[in-house]
């Protein structure tokens, strides 16, 4: 498509503001309230039940933490109460352990059968510990060797974002594109499969799902021009049963008699090839790289598709389907049942990989199933899961590049003036590339009915610019210095009453909260910091009730666990990076704003507050 | 479609890149001594540990010559670094996916035949290679372009959070550097000293 190569305008950027100088806040008249843009297809009906996940998909508790979600239903909810309010304040570390990798570490620590297991950063070393002896010594180490060139197509750091124990197996994925299984008490590979192709720019980043006798498994490189995918591997051998992709015609995306989409933007056929120009859904992204999700009650998989690509929206004009959207597919076969665009023709790097938790909520007066979806554009979903009917959707953080979500097309409404353009600089776009929030999850109690979302508060400035595809490199064309939101704090963790559309309580922090969170039986909530602080907070209030610093700043998936002895154990990896934390992690220079994708703007004081590094901590209360 | 890859430039870069790549050992008995003379060692020096020498070895390559001193140079190095989109990984110098690279730290040695060399042959830790699919020259021009992004005057001439937007030609003392890093006076020292968030 873009054979000739095209000069491309800078713009200076005016004034003196030198990039180690934060940049200034949005100011709040920028961003729309909540109230404004917030949209139902009926009020809320709390009485009409009590939301909790469906025990096909959230089991009782085993106390174990098998997979990085904790269940299907992904409410990382732990009902272990030993660690209340009134005793967090005696919590302390039990142990540490270096991963031996100094990048962002943002896979969760795995636990099953007494022992723990962890995949670090590239070069994706797998360790098991023994749970069941003083100071967990290592059972094994497995290094995969993954190619060191796949480093150069990684986006966004060199993450990994963890592995899952099923069936005596250890299954994770390479950043070099391979699905590795490993046997849980030897470390050996039962098999391993490679999936994806740096040369065209592919890796694999993502945590795969474990279920029914599959693994699922998307790849990365929505920045470099990849075609997404997602395939179904054979658990017990590693083969692969089918492989749908999320652009090009319906016969590769497996849309056919079973394709059943709640509204009419989604109807039609070859969708794939004609919201495109020619040939550029083959170059177009909507990449799965953050969270799918198994569906034991309903036997479905649910996963969102990446940002369309590349960023400049100007060079593929169209809705670019299947982009920015989420698919409910069969897991036997990968045929799609439904879709949902969040964010048609996306201009602002809005991904739609974010977790989503399987509920039964209230809803209209009866319980409906559904699925709670915490967009990158900001706004949390309540999708019928059944149907693929939006039921709500209101913004969880300042948001001004929408006006709110027509419920009646489920298309979003877009606020012209934040429109990207070429070569001319859009200022103030909220949310920023990276969302309100980005892949970091949420979590779920059943006890409160609140969903713990860690998240954003930053914004940006974008100018497009034209690019031309080179296959292995980045393939986006805009230029982006994010700063921070209204208030000038840059993240948060906000309480969300999914019901009655609405925070409860809402903790400001300094940085982006780019860990997950987990909640357990006690009413905790315990969340990272990116400048190094591990915290608990009561699950009502928001109240910090303990905390402790660590070697570096956490962006991983803490978790929460019954230990050999029957007591609960608290887990967490620190080592801070991936996109938000390159400019510690990574070889990146402060003084230049759209570096790391114009994230370092917004982050270039990280440095002073936190050093690379990656270490496992266990907490627990003195016994 | 991407035709401009396909032209007969290709070949000689691809040899120039096969020589650099097997010259690495020095043979048993032979004599080094600095610098070296034109030709007696095959391909580019990158390591500033040459054992045995009272001073480092210096390959040079007599084709960097006219990219010094070379305002036009660094000016289409900068047009093709986007085009090309060595911006992608390396933003405007700042790095992302790939390192920094106005931060005067050279992995692989920061003398123009040495830059054209990393881009010819690409790094193992994730940068591509290129010989045989960007013209020769244009390699060059690049290498001055990342030559310049960490020289004091181009650093002085940045004004906002966009850096390198007006690239310095890359002085002939900047090829004269024989050691891992540049030497002081064409380097910003920047991260020596890094102040704590309250102070």
């Amino acid at each position: 498509m873009k054979t000739s190569l095209v000069s491309v305008m800078w713009v200076a950027f005016a004034g003196n503001a030198w990039a180690q100088s934060l940049p200034t806040p949005v100011p709040e008249s920028e961003v729309f309230s909540r109230e404004e843009i917030g949209h139902a297809l009926s009020a809320p009906t709390p009485e009409a039940g009590h939301t909790a996940a469906n025990p096909a998909n959230a089991p009782q508790d085993d106390g174990q933490w098998t997979m990085p979600s904790k269940n299907y239903a992904s409410t990382r909810y732990s009902s272990l109460d030993e660690l209340t309010a009134a005793n967090v304040k005696q919590l302390q570390p039990l142990l540490s352990f270096s991963l031996g990798v100094n990048k962002g570490q943002e896979a969760a620590p795995i636990v099953a059968d007494d022992t723990m297991f962890i995949v670090t950063a590239y070069p994706n070393y797998v360790y098991a510990l023994d749970l069941t002896k003083p100071g967990a010594p290592l059972k094994w180490k497995f290094e995969p060797r993954p190619l060191p060139a796949s480093q150069g197509v990684a986006c966004c750091d060199v993450v990994n974002r963890g592995g899952s124990v099923d069936k005596g197996k250890y299954i994770f994925n390479t950043l070099d594109g391979q699905t590795i299984a490993l046997d849980v008490k030897t470390g050996k590979p039962v098999w391993r499969t490679q999936l994806g192709n740096i040369n065209i720019g592919e890796s694999i980043t993502m945590a795969p799902v474990v279920a029914d006798g599959k693994v699922y498994v998307g790849n990365s490189g929505g920045e470099l021009g990849v075609r997404g995918w997602v395939v179904a591997l054979d658990e017990d051998s590693g083969k692969l049963l089918w492989k749908a992709f999320n652009t090009g015609p319906d016969k590769d995306v497996l849309i056919g008699a079973e394709f059943k989409p709640y509204y009419d933007g989604a109807k039609g056929k070859d969708l794939g090839v004609s919201t495109w120009p020619p040939d550029a859904w083959k170059i177009g992204g909507g990449n799965m790289w953050g969270w799918m999700t198994y569906d034991a009650e309903l036997h479905a998989l649910y996963h969102g598709t990446g940002n369309p690509g590349p960023w400049n929206q100007l060079q593929r004009p169209g809705d670019n389907k299947w982009t920015a959207g989420i698919f409910a597919r069969d897991p036997q076969t990968g045929a799609a049942h439904w879709f949902y665009q969040f964010s048609p023709h996306d201009q602002h790097d809005y991904d739609g990989i974010n977790e989503q938790i399987l509920l039964d909520m209230p809803f209209g007066g009866s319980m409906r199933k559904v699925l709670v979806h915490l967009d990158r554009n900001g706004y949390v979903y309540v999708i019928d899961r059944k149907s693929g009917e939006v039921l709500s959707a209101d913004p969880f953080g300042p948001t001004n590049s929408t006006r709110g979500v027509d419920l009646k097309t489920g298309r979003p409404i877009l606020n012209p003036d934040k429109e990207t353009k070429l070569g001319q600089t859009v200022r103030n776009i909220c949310p920023t590339a990276s969302g309100a929030k980005d892949w970091q999850p949420s979590s779920f109690s059943p006890r409160t009915g609140l969903i713990y979302i860690p998240h954003e508060n930053i914004c940006m400035d974008w100018m497009n610019m034209q690019v031309s595809y080179i296959a292995g490199t980045p393939y986006v064309g805009a230029d982006v210095h994010m700063k921070a939101g209204p208030g000038g704090y840059r993240g948060a963790l906000t309480a969300w009453d999914p019901v009655r559309r609405k925070p409860v309580w809402s903790d400001k922090e300094n940085f982006p909260v780019w860990s997950g969170t987990v909640v357990t039986g006690g009413d905790l909530v315990f969340y990272g910091t990116m400048d190094g602080w591990f915290k608990a907070v009561d699950a009502h209030t928001g109240e910090v009730l303990w905390k402790h610093k660590v070697d570096s700043g956490i962006i991983s998936q803490p978790v929460s666990y019954k230990g050999p002895d029957g007591h609960q154990y608290i887990a967490v990896l620190s080592g801070v990076g991936g996109w938000s934390g390159a400019v510690v992690s990574g070889p990146v220079d402060p003084r230049d704003g759209s570096a790391a994708l114009g994230f370092v703007n917004v982050m270039s004081d990280l440095p002073k507050y936190t050093t690379a590094g990656g270490t496992l901590y266990v907490f627990s209360l003195p016994h | 479609m991407y035709s401009r890859f396909h032209t007969s430039w290709a070949l000689g870069i691809a040899v120039f890149g096969t020589i650099a790549g097997c010259a690495r050992s020095p043979h048993p008995g032979e004599a080094v001594a600095a610098p070296s003379p034109p030709g007696a060692v095959q391909g580019v020096i990158d390591s500033a540990l040459e054992p045995g020498v009272s001073h480092t070895l210096v390959t040079t390559d007599p084709r960097a010559a006219e990219y010094y001193d070379n305002a036009d140079a660094v000016g289409t190095g900068k047009r093709l670094f986007q085009q090309y989109n060595c911006s992608g990984c390396h933003s405007n110098g700042g790095g992302g996916m790939g390192p920094s690279l106005m931060d005067g730290v050279w992995i692989y040695g920061g003398r123009l035949e040495q830059i054209h060399q990393t881009l010819v042959e690409g790094r193992p830790n994730g940068m591509p290679s290129w010989g045989g699919k960007i013209p020769d020259k244009q390699l060059w021009q690049i290498s001055a372009y990342v030559r310049s992004l960490s020289l004091p005057q181009t650093l002085q001439a940045n004004t906002g959070p966009t850096p390198s937007q007006n690239p310095a030609p890359v002085p002939r003392s900047a090829g004269q550097d024989t050691g891992w890093a540049a030497p002081p006076d064409t380097t910003n020292d920047y991260g020596a000293t890094l102040a704590g968030p309250n102070q």
